[in-house]
């Protein structure tokens, strides 16, 4: 009952504070088995990327505008802070057929 | 009879065309050990070319890119030769293995002769041409035959990682010119 009412609670806090613009949020970006998930994403300036390779391989996520260019050694994470609003199409150096695309809002 | 058959046939298809296994698929029912043992075997080729581009390799593209092609032929490779341990497979070798590394050894004898930019066009175009092969070979016989599904699903994991390193070629190629 407590839990549950304290679960109700957090959940609310949760929702509340994506529907506040100023808070910046953190969205996970994985690549496994060569493909970059979710492919399409929206997010918006001062939004945390982290992005995860569960592949035993190294990927990249290099943004075709030179926007952002993330090395991505097998099995590990990084972070990187959004800075500039637009649609950009980013792609794995090494493996250029995995391909993705963030909407990056104002 | 029918064993010398379909050597000679894997040896035509692989001297006269780039797409050198697709024709093999009727003459040769590939079991996985065999599958198992032209995957690892297509590695192993284009481990060695990576090797001998890094040693005479000038322009900084194509060292990165065999590099490149050296860290994940052996990432795969390594999965491999995990999966046939746990499934307790022994690679077989076959006519198609052998007929791709003695295609292998020669390239690599001639691509020894060649210095400078002469070798790094030529190791490029040889990557593209060689990566299409192998993912014609994955795409129409050696993912199709394979019967263990973790085997399947590795080969079509080196089939998306392959067609990967078609287009790096692809593009560092184009870079080239």
């Amino acid at each position: 009952m407590m839990s549950g009412r304290l679960a109700s609670i957090a959940l609310a806090a949760a929702v509340l504070s994506m529907s506040v613009p100023a808070h910046a949020a953190t969205i996970e970006i994985t690549m496994e088995n060569l493909v970059i998930s979710p492919a399409e994403m929206l997010a918006k300036v001062g939004d945390t990327v982290t992005w995860i390779n569960r592949d035993v391989f190294a990927h990249t996520a290099t943004a075709k505008n030179g926007d952002f260019d993330v090395t991505l050694p097998p099995k590990t994470s990084a972070t990187s802070v959004l800075k500039k609003a637009g649609v950009v199409d980013y792609y794995c150096r090494y493996h250029p057929n995995m391909k993705a695309t963030l909407n990056i809002e104002p | 009879m029918f064993v010398r058959w379909s050597a000679a046939v894997a040896a035509a298809i692989l001297l006269s065309s780039p797409v050198l296994l697709q024709g093999a698929r009727a003459a040769d029912k590939l079991i996985d050990p065999q599958i198992a043992h032209i995957a690892y075997t297509a590695g192993v080729i284009d481990i060695n070319a990576a090797k001998q581009a890094q040693k005479k390799a000038k322009n900084k593209d194509v060292k990165a890119f065999a590099d490149d092609m050296l860290r994940d032929h052996e990432a795969v490779n390594e999965q491999a030769l995990a999966l046939v341990k746990k499934l307790n497979v022994t690679p077989e070798d076959n006519d198609t293995s052998k007929a791709l590394s003695k295609q292998a050894s020669d390239k690599l004898a001639e691509l020894d002769k060649l210095d400078g930019a002469a070798f790094d066009k030529a190791y490029v175009a040889n990557e593209v041409a060689y990566h299409k092969t192998v993912n014609g070979a994955l795409e129409t016989q050696l993912i199709p035959s394979a019967s263990n599904p973790e085997l399947k699903s590795l080969l079509q994991t080196g089939l998306k990682i392959f067609q990967g390193h078609q287009q790096h070629a692809e593009h560092v190629a184009a870079e080239l010119k």
